[in-house]
């Protein structure tokens, strides 16, 4: 009996905190039909925003992906005085508000930041701008990758990579080789979970982007705007576009189960 | 290859703790080591400076005469067979066969042709026909050790290093890719080295084994050599079972503080006092006793029959010795009789003196 309640409550709890949201988000743009709710995609702003944000996320999966690697190889692999250290350093973005990052890199590269002026002289610009932006999300998104796949590569130890070594393997066949296809699963869980953290990162990218409309609005950004300016079907429209984008990032993750098993039955 | 350590010493890392304390070892071309020890002696340790896995804090490694500084130096020249295998796990047998070929650079590297010939030779050398195209959690575990063995000898390596390599494996499959292995390295004209805890194991494949504790080597002789005359108590007690019987030596006689153990005459230049016999259950003989002994103080406690021996417990007082006679010997009447053990090793502080 207690089992049948913990289940149904266990539903409950998941329909109502989990799968309401996107429902209505759902509900709300379809409010005036498909045909009103595609048209609002078409805004010149709208699809600026869905660029920028496909670009930063592009640049910020394809950089924590290879630091990530490297980081946890390295963690992993060897003992080496501050290695501790580096681990928390590494989480640091887990346990920091967003709004706190960004206002670092607001302090770094801002106007008035420190090294904001002597960069504007050199008419590189980074705060209010898509590199700042793209430095926000990096500092967001650092810990996945390397948190997914250090456990894994924990387990693999050290035998097969010395076994390579003395096969005459060069430090990068070694990881092409014989490191990542071990990880490989762990990998694109990480990669996945960088992806959908960066579609979506609002709180460090609010402080820095500085909010330009059709330059330095990503989609959440976007999605923002439109809500305070009552566009409730285009504030929608977006909003279900990129929580699919982020869903269907998650939702890959278990491709590679759904392969094996595949795999299984035709064995 | 001939293979030469010398003064090799690696502390723990962090601490002064000797894992490694000053050992040279000379092997010559061709020869089959065995490294042996209890656990935490170093011969792992050992194994793995010699394929330069590890760094050692001083001393060095020579092959054929030439230092060899880093593991780069011995890339292709030295297999190396780990104890889980090692092998890599999304990788065919076939692959992993080929993997010391794949990598070499592309100037050095043999046609495909000739590595797919190269895999099938070592697969058949392995007796491993047919396997190729599978992934090792498919195999048992000694298929698994064939293709590690295959994996290691495919760049063609003179020098093979075997860390516990049957230690997984059932007793029966042991027996047998032992006997091979030992066949393998014959017909290949390899230099090995196995390390191993199993000194059974080490006495059946070697032609020399080095004994190790505690870092050092403490003897480094051929199994005869090593049974005849163990440098220590603890390489007479690691290589088997063996009995010890405290006493002195006087005027050329060990005399043996248990009165029921005959008195031995000791070799020439063992002086005088106090000495440890050790001795080998099988060695050990009963004869009449002299009037002076208690003839109702030795008890026989048969204990089943091995290997072509039988087996008994002798009771001496407080003590119980292992006692071994052939099966075709008559059945022990120990009533009446005493031991003699002039077979025995005499050690005095540990070392061997007679």
């Amino acid at each position: 009996m207690t089992r049948y309640i913990v289940w149904a409550v266990s539903w409950l709890f998941i329909l109502l905190v989990l799968v309401t949201p996107p429902a209505m988000v759902l509900t709300e743009a379809l409010k005036d039909g498909l045909a009103a709710s595609v048209a609002t995609l078409s805004d010149p702003d709208a699809q600026a925003a869905i660029w920028l944000t496909l670009k930063v996320t592009c640049v910020a999966v394809t950089l924590n992906t290879i630091f990530g690697i490297l980081a946890a190889w390295v963690l992993v692999k060897f003992r080496f005085p501050g290695r501790q250290f580096l681990q928390v350093l590494v989480e640091l973005p887990l346990s920091i508000s967003p709004v706190v990052s960004g206002l670092v890199w607001l302090l770094l590269f801002g106007a008035q930041g420190w090294f904001g002026p002597l960069l504007e002289q050199w008419n590189i610009h980074i705060a209010f701008a898509v590199p700042g932006i793209i430095l926000a999300t990096l500092f967001v998104t650092l810990p996945y990758v390397v948190r997914t796949v250090m456990p894994v590569m924990e387990v693999q130890g050290r035998d097969a990579e010395e076994a390579a070594v003395l096969a005459g393997a060069g430090f990068w066949q070694i990881l092409w080789h014989v490191t990542l296809p071990g990880v490989r699963g762990a990998l694109l869980s990480g990669v996945l979970l960088t992806t959908a953290r960066a579609l979506g990162e609002f709180g460090a990218v609010s402080v820095v982007s500085g909010h330009i409309p059709g330059e330095t609005e990503t989609m959440p950004l976007h999605i923002e705007n439109l809500y305070n300016g009552y566009q409730s079907v285009a504030a929608f429209t977006m909003a279900a576009l990129l929580a699919l984008m982020a869903m269907s990032a998650v939702l890959l993750r278990s491709a590679p189960d759904w392969i094996a098993r595949l795999q299984e039955k035709k064995a | 290859m001939s293979i030469e350590v010398c003064n090799l010493v690696r502390l723990a890392p962090g601490t002064q703790q000797r894992l490694l304390d000053d050992v040279s070892l000379t092997i010559p071309k061709g020869a089959f080591v065995a490294l042996v020890g209890p656990s935490g002696a170093g011969k792992t340790t050992l194994l793995r400076a010699i394929a330069g896995l590890d760094n050692c804090n001083s001393g060095s490694v020579l092959l054929d005469e030439r230092p060899m500084t880093s593991v780069k130096d011995r890339a292709g020249r030295m297999g190396f067979v780990f104890q889980n295998y090692a092998l890599f796990p999304h990788m065919t047998v076939a692959r992993n066969i080929a993997f010391g070929l794949d990598v070499l650079p592309r100037s050095e590297r043999p046609a495909r042709a000739y590595i797919a010939q190269r895999v099938e030779e070592l697969l058949e050398l392995m007796q491993l026909q047919g396997m190729g195209g599978k992934h090792p959690a498919k195999l048992s575990g000694g298929q698994r050790q064939r293709v590690a063995l295959a994996r290691a000898l495919a760049t063609g390596p003179r020098v093979l290093l075997l860390d516990e390599p049957f230690g997984a494996l059932d007793p029966i499959v042991r027996r047998s890719i032992r006997a091979w292995l030992r066949d393998l390295h014959d017909r290949l004209g390899l230099t090995t080295i196995l390390v191993t805890h199993d000194q059974e194991e080490a006495l059946e494949v070697a032609d020399r084994i080095v004994v190790m504790q505690s870092g050092r080597i403490v003897q480094d002789a051929t199994p005869l050599e090593l049974d005849e005359q163990p440098a220590t108590n603890f390489v007479m007690e690691f290589l088997g079972e063996a009995v010890s019987f405290a006493g002195e030596v006087r005027h050329g006689r060990m005399v043996l503080d248990d009165a029921l153990v005959l008195p031995f005459i000791v070799p020439d230049g063992v002086t005088d006092g106090p000495a440890v016999a050790m001795i080998r259950p099988y060695e050990i003989a009963i004869q009449k006793p002299t009037s002076e002994q208690d003839v109702l103080s030795i008890y026989a406690a048969p204990r089943g029959t091995r290997n072509g021996y039988r087996h008994y417990t002798l009771q001496i007082g407080e003590r119980i010795i292992p006692f071994y006679r052939p099966v075709d010997e008559d059945d022990v009447q120990v009533q009446g009789v005493a031991l003699d053990i002039s077979r025995s090793r005499l050690f005095r502080q540990g070392l061997l003196c007679g």
